[in-house]
């Protein structure tokens, strides 16, 4: 996996006395409750792997205590990983010298927080340079970045406000800044937004959706927001009690949920707006008509529905000129109505 | 509360049975008593142990033994602990000197000191200015002219170059302390301990033994000041290098900043208004306790008070008192201005910056021309002698002295004899008077109801200890005056800490009187008890109780607000009456707040009931006062300080072990249950 952005191994990370002694153990396959009676110790992350394709959006998501912050904290060694290999650009970053780990953490991979973590005494446009000033760049240099990233989120005419004179949604923006100056190649987000409104909530996705078209970084971002982790993700995974339960796609996520905990969690998603033709299609059979429009497999059945719907004709899902499917107006009704009635107005 | 009560009677006992229990420890006590008052009945006067007022017994004369050998060993310069402290004697002596010919002494063959009255006021006003903003100047100008129209010039700047040196060498040591406190568990809890002591021992029972290491004088007086006030400023500086936010500090560890770094841009910065506070609290502690090193032949404003004190010549105490009380004022006024100030300069547009730059460089200059001038100008340099506001000012109090003497009398004297016959003397029968095996099993009985087997043993440990130093009788004297004065401080700290919870318009109406209560040196509140009352036991309990009421009824009005609001609404609706909120809801659930002001009253008590020694308070701090008069009596005087550092360890131990059994018992108080107030001290 050398081309991967961002490559994990075997990852773990168990809080307690003696908490290496338990990985590989019987006892690592205990639900937590017991584990932390038989040995007091807590196993936050546990066996997780997987890899980040360079420019990709990786979305950790999972309900409050399944280790998702623990997992992406592990990532830079901001908590000590207990097991595990991770890999950046193909460094290896468990085994690296504190120096390294700086160096690592100055110019390859930033972070934005829920939190947000500013330095309040000091102006927006010198927090966006912080990085940049412990890495050692000249005053000039920077500045004029700091002042690009500035711009670049949205906040031109606010560089000499203190953090506290900004919006939460603001703030965040800075925290975005300064992770972006230091041209990371990767960036890690744990909650970002959680602490902010439902409405500045919307906008920053927009603006992470927009970053990410713009400089295109990969990216591992934490969330306990299905629709978040939906709207964002190129791929989600799926956490529980510390464990991998699924990584899949959104609409992989959503078609066939891996156990009841994760269809559980997905029952209430609008499935028009995350399935696509792949998982409502048919097998193409002899009798279908040619004639209706043509779409290929990754399109949404929201967006699908209209045109099939009003053509007289099946829709032919076609992939790279090829056949693969029929999506009759059933199939697109199914998916529409069973929304409907799954949440009532 | 179930687990506890299984734990302490090996029974199973249901909540209800746990709550008769916690009764149940009053009526043990109150049997205690009870006993002891019949044993008393039948054997007072007899084994009291008491001895006479110059009697020196083996231990005293053991004590007087090793202070003369540590002398000679001082002097003779050959021991290189000793020799170091002779170094550094030599060192502050000479560094108070330079100074003190700056500005105080005349440097021969000038008949004046290098700096006159202009040139001081003008560095002060220039300074204040730079660290505090030009409102404080407001205040700063005007105190330094009453120092001098009060007619008490050298000695206010006198005390002034101690209090400063020693808080320039608290916050030189103190700052990287508290930091490495802040970033090491270990350094931590190796100093925490030490800080305690520090603070809580009385600092009229170290003057002693340093003078014998230091010899009395600017030296010593500067080292018994740091050891002071050293605490607030570590502490307060750890307290605030914590509370730097921990977001912060994770987000700024992912971008890479090493530990310098972190230090230096995001910990120092985020906590230097706290440090500011420490700095502000260290200052305030160190002026207090260079006034009360005059015993020790410090210089400054202590002199004329203390020199008045025992010439009888109250009104001059009075006039260098209130000096002091503006210098304290000054100081703690200008280091808070500082504080706010710090925030504020950080965030200064560039174009106020300039301006600022400007305004100091101009002003600056003229601070010079001014220095100039006060070292070539007669009028400029001794600070004239007309208008003098202090002759006047001090006859005015000697004659409100003689006519409270001759014409309210009636008045003091009632209020004194009724609280003398009525409940100081009887309680110093039975605590004194006793049999002292009498009394120290009555002792050891409370220690146990109320603390504990920890308490029991504390307390045996401190009790065999004054039983050795020979002065068992004098103890219990203080002891007596400790326990009167605490139980008085209590009820009016009740009283006022009940009404300020409840009531926002009295917090705020009360809170700063405290605040400024807190800010005067003790040592110039006995000047106006004595001149209401003489000299007497009854003085000084007076004044151990002004000293003590401020901040034990802060923590008795910060508990009572703690208490959850909710719980508050809901005894509300329930149709709770005022009373009843105040004694079934409020006042149990700030039981902790309660048990801690108790325990921080006793210990205030303690160190102003001995330096009421001086003022015919009698009994142990007499036997200090003593012990630095006559070299005979030295090593009474020590013993005298090591018994009350017992007394204060176990009136400790026995309230810290009460207030945490209380606590263990009822999980709302648990929050109280901090050891010590961050800032609190002890003079």
């Amino acid at each position: 996996m050398s081309d991967a952005a961002l490559s994990v191994h075997g990852l773990w990370k168990v809080f307690g006395p003696k908490a290496g002694s338990i990985i590989g153990t019987p006892d690592a396959d205990l639900p937590r409750p017991e584990l932390l009676a038989r040995t007091g110790c807590v196993a936050a992350v546990k066996d997780v792997s997987f890899d980040v394709a360079p420019g990709e959006v990786f979305v950790v998501m999972g309900l409050s205590g399944s280790g998702k912050s623990t997992l992406v904290r592990c990532l830079t060694r901001l908590i000590e990983p207990s097991a595990g290999s991770i890999e950046i650009d193909g460094d290896d970053v468990v085994t690296m010298s504190d120096s390294r780990l700086r160096e690592l953490r100055r110019t390859h991979v930033s972070m934005v927080f829920q939190h947000f973590g500013l330095l309040p005494h000091r102006q927006v446009i010198d927090n966006v340079a912080y990085g940049l000033e412990v890495r050692g760049e000249p005053k000039s240099k920077r500045l004029a970045r700091s002042q690009e990233m500035v711009d670049l989120v949205g906040l031109s005419g606010n560089e000499h406000s203190y953090p506290d004179q900004l919006s939460g949604g603001m703030q965040q923006r800075v925290g975005l800044a300064r992770a972006l100056a230091a041209d990371p190649s990767v960036m890690l987000f744990d909650e970002p937004f959680s602490a902010l409104d439902p409405l500045i909530r919307r906008d920053m996705q927009n603006e992470v959706i927009r970053l990410h078209d713009e400089v295109g970084k990969s990216m591992v971002f934490v969330t306990h927001d299905l629709a978040e982790a939906l709207k964002l993700g190129d791929r989600i995974l799926i956490m529980r009690d510390g464990a991998v339960v699924q990584v899949g796609t959104p609409a992989e996520v959503v078609a066939r949920p891996a156990d009841d905990y994760v269809r559980d969690f997905v029952s209430d998603v609008p499935r028009s707006h995350v399935l696509t033709l792949r998982y409502v299609m048919r097998e193409p059979g002899p009798d279908d008509s040619t004639e209706g429009p043509v779409m290929s497999s990754d399109t949404v059945v929201r967006q699908a529905a209209r045109a099939a719907l009003a053509s007289e004709h099946v829709v032919r899902v076609v992939d790279d000129g090829e056949l693969v499917g029929i999506v009759d107006d059933d199939a697109i009704l199914r998916v529409v109505v069973a929304e409907e009635e799954a949440t009532p107005a | 509360m179930t687990t506890v009560a299984v734990r302490d009677s090996g029974v199973p006992t249901s909540g209800v049975l746990a709550a008769l229990r916690r009764r149940g420890k009053l009526w043990l006590l109150a049997l205690t008593v009870l006993a002891w008052v019949a044993v008393w009945a039948a054997t007072r006067g007899t084994s009291t142990q008491e001895i006479g007022g110059a009697t020196l017994t083996d231990a005293h004369q053991w004590f007087r033994g090793r202070a003369a050998w540590v002398e000679d060993a001082a002097s003779a310069g050959t021991n290189p602990v000793f020799g170091l402290a002779n170094g550094i004697a030599d060192l502050l002596n000479g560094l108070i000197a330079f100074l003190q010919r700056l500005f105080t002494v005349p440097e021969f063959p000038r008949p004046y000191p290098e700096i006159g009255w202009l040139g001081v006021i003008a560095m002060a006003a220039w300074v204040t200015y730079a660290v505090a903003g030009w409102r404080s100047v407001l205040l700063v100008v005007p105190s330094f002219l009453a120092f001098g129209f009060l007619g008490y010039w050298e000695d206010s700047l006198d005390l002034l170059i101690i209090t400063l040196v020693s808080v320039f060498i608290a916050v030189v040591i103190g700052i990287p302390l508290g930091v490495a406190m802040a970033h090491s568990k270990i350094v931590s809890a190796i100093l925490t301990p030490v800080l305690d002591v520090m603070q809580t021992m009385p600092s009229f029972i170290y003057l002693l033994p340093l003078t014998i290491v230091f010899g009395i004088g600017s030296a010593a007086a500067t080292i018994v000041t740091l050891i002071y006030a050293l605490p607030p400023v570590v502490r307060i500086t750890a307290h605030g290098i914590r509370s730097v936010s921990p977001s912060t500090l994770e987000a700024t560890r992912s971008l890479g900043q090493s530990g310098w770094q972190r230090l230096r841009n995001v910990e120092l910065p985020m906590s230097k208004r706290t440090v500011i506070v420490g700095i502000n609290q260290t200052m305030m502690a160190a002026l207090s306790m260079a006034t009360i090193a005059a015993f020790i032949d410090s210089p400054g404003l202590g002199q004329p008070v203390l020199e008045g004190l025992r010439r009888g010549q109250l009104g001059a105490s009075a006039v260098a008192g209130l000096a002091i009380v503006i210098m304290a004022i000054m100081l703690d006024r200008t280091t808070t201005a500082a504080s706010i100030r710090a925030e504020r300069a950080a965030r200064a547009g560039r174009d106020d910056r300039r301006r600022r730059r400007l305004v100091l460089t101009g002003t600056g200059v003229l601070t010079l021309a001014a220095i100039g001038v006060s070292h070539n100008q007669v009028w400029a340099n001794p600070f004239p002698s007309s208008p003098d506001l202090g002759s006047p000012i001090a006859a005015g109090v000697d004659r409100f002295a003689d006519w409270l003497r001759t014409d309210l009398s009636g008045l003091t004297t009632a209020i004194q004899e009724a609280f003398t016959v009525w409940f100081l003397n009887p309680v110093q029968d039975l605590v004194a008077n006793s049999p002292w095996f009498v009394t120290a099993a009555a002792l050891l009985a409370v220690a146990a109801i109320a603390g504990g087997r920890r308490a029991l043993a504390s307390t045996a440990v401190c009790l065999a200890g004054i039983y050795f130093l020979d002065l068992w009788y004098n103890a219990m004297v203080t002891l007596t005056s400790v326990f009167t004065a605490t139980a008085v401080t209590m009820v009016v700290g009740v009283a006022l800490g009940v009404w300020m919870g409840r009531s926002g318009l009295a917090d705020r109406a009360i809170r700063p009187v405290l605040d400024a209560a807190q800010t005067i040196p003790p040592f110039v509140y006995l000047v106006p008890i004595l001149i209401l009352f003489g000299p007497n036991r009854f003085t000084a309990i007076v004044a151990g109780v002004i000293y003590a009421v401020p901040p034990a009824t802060k923590l008795i009005a910060d508990g009572i607000r703690g208490v959850a609001p909710a719980t508050v609404e809901a005894a509300e609706s329930a149709g709770t009456s005022r009373l009843q909120m105040i004694t079934k809801v409020q006042i149990p659930m700030a039981r902790g707040a309660l048990l801690v002001a108790g325990n921080q009253g006793l210990l205030y008590v303690l160190s102003m009931v001995v330096i009421g020694g001086m003022v015919g308070a009698g009994a142990l701090g007499f036997d200090i006062v003593t012990g630095f008069r006559q070299t005979s009596m030295i090593g009474r005087g020590l013993a005298a300080g090591v018994a009350i550092v017992l007394l204060g360890i176990m009136l400790d131990r026995i309230t810290t072990h009460a207030a945490n059994q209380s606590a263990s018992t009822n999980p709302t108080t648990a929050t109280h249950r901090r050891r010590r107030p961050l800032t609190g001290g002890i003079a």
